[in-house]
C-alpha cells in the first residue's frame, strides 16, 4: 500500500467507493458530485484502518479474540470488546501515516481559515447505510476536535468502535464475517451549528412523496438524532415549495461549543428560545430545495442530516452533513393505490360503494 | 377523537314568543315524536345544520328552493341515476333553520342492482357530458325566457273589449293565478335542472380528490383542487365585463364621466358625447344577462342583482378605473394560474410510482376537469341570472298583495308561504270579480307582524351544528364535498366548539388557499359594505359571491362564515394568490373591523392580534 492511499478528499469519494472509504465518506462525496454544499474534508480510508492493525500486530489477534464469541453472552462480549478496544487505541500510527493526516488537517485548516480548525471526527464503516441493513450510529462520533495529537487520538477511538459491544453482536447476529467489515474515517470542518437537525425525503410518518419533513433543534443535530428532545418539524411541500406544516416544540436541552473549555457540551436552552421556531421560513425552504436535489441526484427517497451557521440577515448558510437512502418506506413493496379500472366511471363508483368514514 | 355527541331532534329549544312558528313552514319539515316509527328514525339519523345555504333563519316563502333541492337532488340520487349506496337527502326545520340528512341504502343486496343501473345511466352523462352540457344551456336559456315573458297583471276595473271581441273567454283574475303558478313553476323547473349534472359533477371531482389524498396524504386539498382550476368558467364573465367597460371608459377618454356621481348621474352624462354614447352601448350589452350577477348566493330574496343597483357595477368599475390610471394590470392571472395548474399537475403525476397509478390519476383528472365548468357554471345560469329575475317577478305579484291591503309592504310578501300566496291571490282575485272586500286584510297584515318578530327571535338563537347520531361512514357526495362532512370536519366542528368556550382570540376553519398574512380587518356583511373596503385589508364577510370579485382587487386575504374548499371564496383567493380562510362558523361576529388578525390559510387558522 502506498502511503497517501491513506487519505482521499471527500471530492475524490464517490458511491463506488463504498469499500475504501465507508458508506459515510461515499454518500459525502456523492452529495459534493451533486454540487451539494458540504462542510470540506477527507476520508481516512479502509488502507489506513488495515495498515494500522498490520503495523501493531492487531489484524489476526483481534480476530482470533472474536473467535467462537457468543453473541447472547453480554459478559463475554464486553470483556473482547474493551480488550480490542484498548489494543487499538494504544496502537501507534506510524510517522508516515501520521504526517499525511496531519498535513491533510493543515490544509483543511487553511480551508476554514482557521489555526487548528475544529473538525467532527466520524466513523464510517463499510458496512453501514446499506439499504439492507443499518449500522447507522453504531460506531462513534466526536465533534470539535482540535489539533493533530487530538485528530490522532479520536480516528483510533472511531476504529476501535467497530468493536462497540453492540457492534460485536449485530454483525453475529446478521451473519457478517468480521475481518470483511472494515472502517474509515471522516474528517470534516465542524459546522458551528446555530441550528441543526434531519430531514427526509418524504413523510416519514405517513410516506407522503410529496413532502419534505424537518425535524430542527438549536445547536448541534446530536440533540435530534439521539431522540434527546422533541425538535422542531416542518413540513414542505416538494411541488408547490410551500410550508404546509409548522410544529414548534417545547426543546429543553442543545449541544453547543462551550468557549471556555473549547468542548461540546450538552447546555439547557433558555426560557424564552425553547418555544421559538428553530429554524427560518427562508432556512425551511433552502433547506427543503437541497432535500429535493439530493433525492433527484441519488433517484430515491433520502435521509439527511444538516445544519446552519447563523448569519444574519440571513444569506443561506445551510449545510448538509450526511445522506443516506430512506430505509422504512422505501423497503415497501411498491402497489397500485388503488385498484386500477377501466374508466373514471368504475372509479368512481368504487368510491361511492367505500364512502368516506366520519367515525 | 373529539366528542361526537350532538342533541336529540326532540329536544330543541323552543323560543318564547314563537309558539306555532311551525305554520310558517311545510308540515313535513317538522321533527315530531308523535309517531313511534317516525321519532326512531329522526333520532337515529345524523342532521346537520345547513349554514352552507342558510346562514340566516328560513322566510317562509324563500323555502321554496330548500324544497326544489329537496326534491331534485333527492330524485336524481334515488330514482333517476340510483347512486348505488345513497338515496335522498331529507330535510327538517328547527326555529327557521334548515337540518339535513343524507339517507344510505341500508339493504346491502339491493346494491349490486344499483351499481349497475348507474353504470348504465350516470355513465351515459359521464360519456357525453359535453353535447348534454349544451343542450342543458339550450334548456336553461329557453326557461329563463319564458321566466321573463311572464307578465304579472294588473286587475282592471273592467275587461278590455278584446276579450269579448276576440272570443277569448278568459280574465286577468284567471290569468293572475296562472301568471303566480307559471312563475311558481317555471321556478321548480329550473332547479329540476339545476341538479341533472351536478351530483355526477361532485362525485367526479370528490374522488379524483380522494385518489389524490390517498396518494398524497400530507397535500392540503386546497393544492389538489389547483390542478383543477384555470378552467375558463363564466362565473368571472360578470368582473371581466366590469375590466372590459373599464379599459373602454380610459380609452374613450370619458372614465372622469365615471366618477360624476351616483349611477344615474353618469350615464345622463355620457349622453352628452359621441364617446360616451358608445360606452353606453358597450353598458348596455353587458347588463344583459352579466349584470344579473346576485350580490349575495341569490338564495334570498334579499339578494339583489347588480341590474337592480347599478351603482354597485358601477363603483366597482371605478377600482378597475383607478388601477389602470396608476398603470396596474387589472387582468386575472390566468396563464400564471395555468402554468402553476400544469406544473403541479406534472409534479404529482411524476411523484406516483406506478404506471397504473398515473393512468388512474390520468382517467379522474380528465373527467373531473370536464364535469368542472358544469360545477361552476350552473350558478351563475340557476341562482344568479334566473333567480335575480324570478325575485322581481315575485315583486310584482306582491304589489297586487299591497294593493288590496293584504301586506303592508311590498317585503312583507316573503313572510308568506307560495301556497299562502296563492290562496291569498285566490281571495283577491275572487273579491276583485265578484266586488265584495277580500278577507286577507284582516288576517294578513297581523300574522306577518308575528311572524317577523318570530323570526327576530330565530336570529338571536345559535342553532346547534348537528342533532342525532353520528353515522359510521356517508357516502352522498353532495354532502361530502359541498359540506366536507368528514371526521376531520366533525373534530373541527367540536374543536370550534371548545374554542368558543375559551380561548377567544384563535378562530379556526377550513384551510382555503394558502398564505400567511397579517393585516387590518374589515367586516362586511353584505355588498354594499365593500365601498368601505380600504387597500391591504383583510375581508371577513358571511360568504361572498361572483359579484364581489372586484373586491378582492384590494384585499390581502378573505374569511368567510361559511363554505369549504370548493366555495367562492377559496378558488377566488387561490386563483389570485391570496390566502384565505373559510366556513369558520363565526368570523363576522367574533372580529371586529379594524382588529389586527393573521390569517393562516394553509392551516385554516385565525389569530386575532389586538
Amino acid at each position: 500500500m502506498e502511503i497517501r492511499e491513506c487519505v482521499l478528499p471527500f471530492e475524490a469519494c464517490d458511491l463506488t467507493m463504498v469499500n475504501r472509504v465507508g458508506g459515510k465518506c461515499a454518500s459525502l462525496g456523492e452529495l459534493l458530485r451533486a454540487q451539494i454544499p458540504v462542510p470540506p474534508g477527507y476520508a481516512i480510508t479502509t488502507d489506513a484502518y488495515e495498515h494500522f492493525l498490520e503495523e501493531n500486530g492487531l489484524s489476526r489477534k483481534v480476530l482470533a479474540r472474536l473467535d467462537n464469541l457468543d453473541e447472547l453472552n453480554i459478559n463475554e462480549v464486553n470483556s473482547a470488546s474493551a480488550d480490542i478496544r484498548s489494543w487499538i487505541e494504544a496502537g501507534t500510527i506510524s510517522l508516515p501515516m501520521e504526517d499525511i493526516v496531519a498535513e491533510h488537517y493543515r490544509l483543511l485548516s487553511r480551508r476554514a481559515r482557521t489555526p487548528a480548525a475544529p473538525v467532527a471526527v466520524r466513523s464510517s464503516a463499510t458496512a453501514e447505510d446499506l439499504p439492507n441493513a443499518s449500522f447507522a450510529g453504531q460506531q462513534d462520533t466526536y465533534l470539535w476536535v482540535r489539533g493533530v495529537d487530538d485528530l490522532l487520538d479520536k480516528i483510533r477511538k472511531c476504529w476501535s468502535s467497530l468493536f462497540t459491544p453492540r457492534a460485536i453482536s449485530y454483525r453475529i447476529k446478521m451473519g457478517f464475517d468480521h475481518s470483511k467489515v472494515l472502517i474509515s474515517v471522516a474528517v470534516q470542518k465542524m459546522v458551528r451549528s446555530f441550528t441543526a437537525g434531519v430531514m427526509f425525503t418524504l413523510n416519514p410518518s405517513t410516506g407522503d412523496p410529496a413532502t419534505v419533513v424537518i425535524d430542527s433543534n438549536w445547536g448541534y443535530g446530536e440533540s435530534v438524532v439521539s431522540g434527546e428532545v422533541t425538535p422542531d418539524q416542518f413540513q414542505v411541500n416538494k411541488i408547490t415549495m410551500e410550508i404546509t406544516k409548522k410544529t414548534v416544540s417545547d426543546k429543553a436541552v442543545y449541544y453547543t461549543t462551550d468557549p471556555e473549555t473549547d468542548e461540546v457540551k450538552k447546555l439547557e436552552v433558555d426560557a424564552e428560545r425553547r418555544v421559538q421556531q428553530s429554524l427560518l421560513d427562508a432556512e425551511i425552504l433552502d433547506l427543503a430545495k437541497l432535500a429535493k436535489r439530493i433525492e433527484k441526484h441519488y433517484g430515491k427517497p433520502m435521509d439527511i442530516e444538516w445544519a446552519t451557521e447563523k448569519s444574519l440577515p440571513y444569506k443561506g448558510e445551510v449545510f448538509i452533513l450526511q445522506g443516506r437512502p430512506e430505509t422504512v418506506w422505501s423497503q415497501k413493496e411498491v402497489k397500485p393505490i388503488v385498484e386500477p379500472k377501466k374508466s373514471a366511471l368504475e372509479h368512481i363508483v368504487a368510491g361511492l360503494l367505500a364512502g368516506k368514514k366520519i367515525r | 377523537m373529539a366528542d361526537l355527541k350532538f342533541p336529540s331532534p326532540h329536544e330543541v329549544e323552543r323560543l318564547p314568543g314563537t309558539d306555532g312558528w311551525e305554520r310558517m313552514y311545510p308540515n313535513h319539515y317538522q321533527f315530531s315524536t308523535e309517531n313511534l316509527e317516525r321519532k326512531s328514525y329522526e333520532e337515529g339519523m345524523f342532521w346537520f345544520y345547513d349554514g352552507l345555504h342558510y346562514p340566516e333563519p328560513m322566510y317562509p316563502f324563500d323555502i321554496i328552493w330548500d324544497e326544489a333541492w329537496f326534491l331534485a337532488l333527492s330524485q336524481y340520487n334515488n330514482r333517476i341515476f340510483i347512486v348505488p349506496p345513497a338515496k335522498g337527502i331529507d330535510h327538517r326545520i328547527v326555529n327557521g333553520y334548515i337540518y339535513i340528512t343524507p339517507l344510505p341504502v341500508t339493504n346491502q343486496e339491493e346494491i349490486p342492482k344499483r351499481v349497475e343501473e348507474f353504470m348504465k345511466r350516470a355513465g351515459y352523462y359521464y360519456q357525453n357530458w359535453v353535447d348534454l352540457e349544451k343542450a342543458w344551456e339550450g334548456k336553461m336559456r329557453g326557461i329563463i325566457q319564458q321566466l321573463v315573458d311572464i307578465e304579472i297583471p294588473t286587475l282592471p276595473e273592467m275587461e278590455e273589449e278584446s276579450v269579448v271581441f276576440e272570443g277569448k273567454g278568459i280574465s286577468t283574475g284567471y290569468r293572475l293565478l296562472n301568471a303566480y303558478d307559471k312563475l311558481i313553476d317555471l321556478g321548480i323547473l329550473c332547479w329540476q335542472y339545476h341538479f341533472e349534472f351536478l351530483n355526477l359533477g361532485y362525485a367526479a371531482y370528490v374522488f379524483f380528490m380522494d385518489f389524490c389524498q390517498k396518494a398524497f396524504p400530507d397535500t392540503p386539498p386546497q393544492k389538489l383542487t389547483q390542478m383543477v382550476s384555470g378552467i375558463d368558467v363564466i362565473m368571472y364573465r360578470p368582473d371581466d365585463e366590469l375590466k372590459k367597460l373599464a379599459k373602454l371608459a380610459v380609452e374613450l377618454g370619458v372614465d372622469d364621466l365615471c366618477r360624476k356621481g351616483d349611477c344615474e348621474t353618469v350615464l345622463k352624462a355620457m349622453q352628452g358625447s359621441d364617446n360616451g354614447k358608445k360606452w353606453l352601448e358597450a353598458f348596455e350589452k353587458a347588463r344583459d344577462p352579466w349584470f344579473y350577477v346576485s350580490s349575495g348566493t341569490g338564495w334570498y330574496h334579499t339578494d339583489f342583482s347588480w341590474n337592480d343597483d347599478l351603482n354597485l357595477p358601477l363603483s366597482f368599475m371605478n377600482i378597475y378605473i383607478d388601477k389602470l390610471k396608476a398603470g396596474e394590470s387589472i387582468e386575472r392571472p390566468m396563464r400564471k394560474v395555468q402554468e402553476e395548474r400544469d406544473r403541479l399537475t406534472e409534479g404529482y403525476r411524476a411523484l406516483l410510482k406506478t404506471d397504473e397509478d398515473r393512468a388512474t390519476f390520468d382517467q379522474m383528472l380528465t373527467q373531473a376537469r370536464t364535469v368542472f365548468p358544469y360545477v361552476e357554471n350552473h350558478l351563475f345560469y340557476v341562482e344568479h341570472w334566473f333567480h335575480s329575475i324570478f325575485w322581481n317577478k315575485m315583486r310584482d305579484v306582491a304589489k297586487i298583495l299591497l294593493e288590496f291591503q293584504f301586506i303592508t309592504d311590498v317585503e312583507d310578501m316573503w313572510f308568506m308561504t307560495r301556497a299562502e300566496i296563492k290562496d291569498a291571490l285566490w281571495d283577491v282575485v275572487t273579491s276583485w270579480a265578484t266586488g265584495c272586500k277580500p278577507r286577507g286584510p284582516l288576517v294578513w297584515p297581523k300574522e306577518i307582524a308575528w311572524r317577523k318578530q318570530c323570526m327576530e327571535r330565530f336570529r338571536e338563537w345559535t342553532p346547534p351544528s348537528a342533532m342525532g347520531t353520528v353515522p359510521e361512514m356517508i357516502n352522498e357526495p353532495f354532502t361530502i364535498l359541498l359540506w366536507g362532512i368528514t371526521s376531520e370536519s366533525m373534530a373541527n366542528w367540536a374543536k370550534l366548539k371548545a374554542i368558543k368556550e375559551g380561548d377567544v382570540s384563535k378562530i379556526v376553519g377550513f384551510a382555503g388557499s394558502p398564505g400567511t398574512v397579517e393585516g387590518p380587518a374589515r367586516v362586511c356583511r353584505n355588498v354594499r359594505e365593500i365601498a368601505e373596503l380600504q387597500e391591504g385589508e383583510i375581508l371577513v364577510a358571511t360568504t361572498t359571491s361572483p359579484s364581489w370579485a372586484p373586491a378582492f382587487q384590494k384585499i390581502k386575504a378573505a374569511v368567510t362564515d361559511v363554505g369549504g374548499v370548493m366555495c367562492h371564496a377559496a378558488i377566488v383567493c387561490r386563483e389570485y394568490g391570496l390566502p384565505a380562510v373559510v366556513g369558520t362558523g363565526s368570523a363576522t361576529s367574533r372580529i371586529k373591523t379594524g382588529q389586527r388578525i393573521r390569517v393562516d390559510g394553509a392551516t385554516g387558522e385565525i389569530d386575532i392580534i389586538s
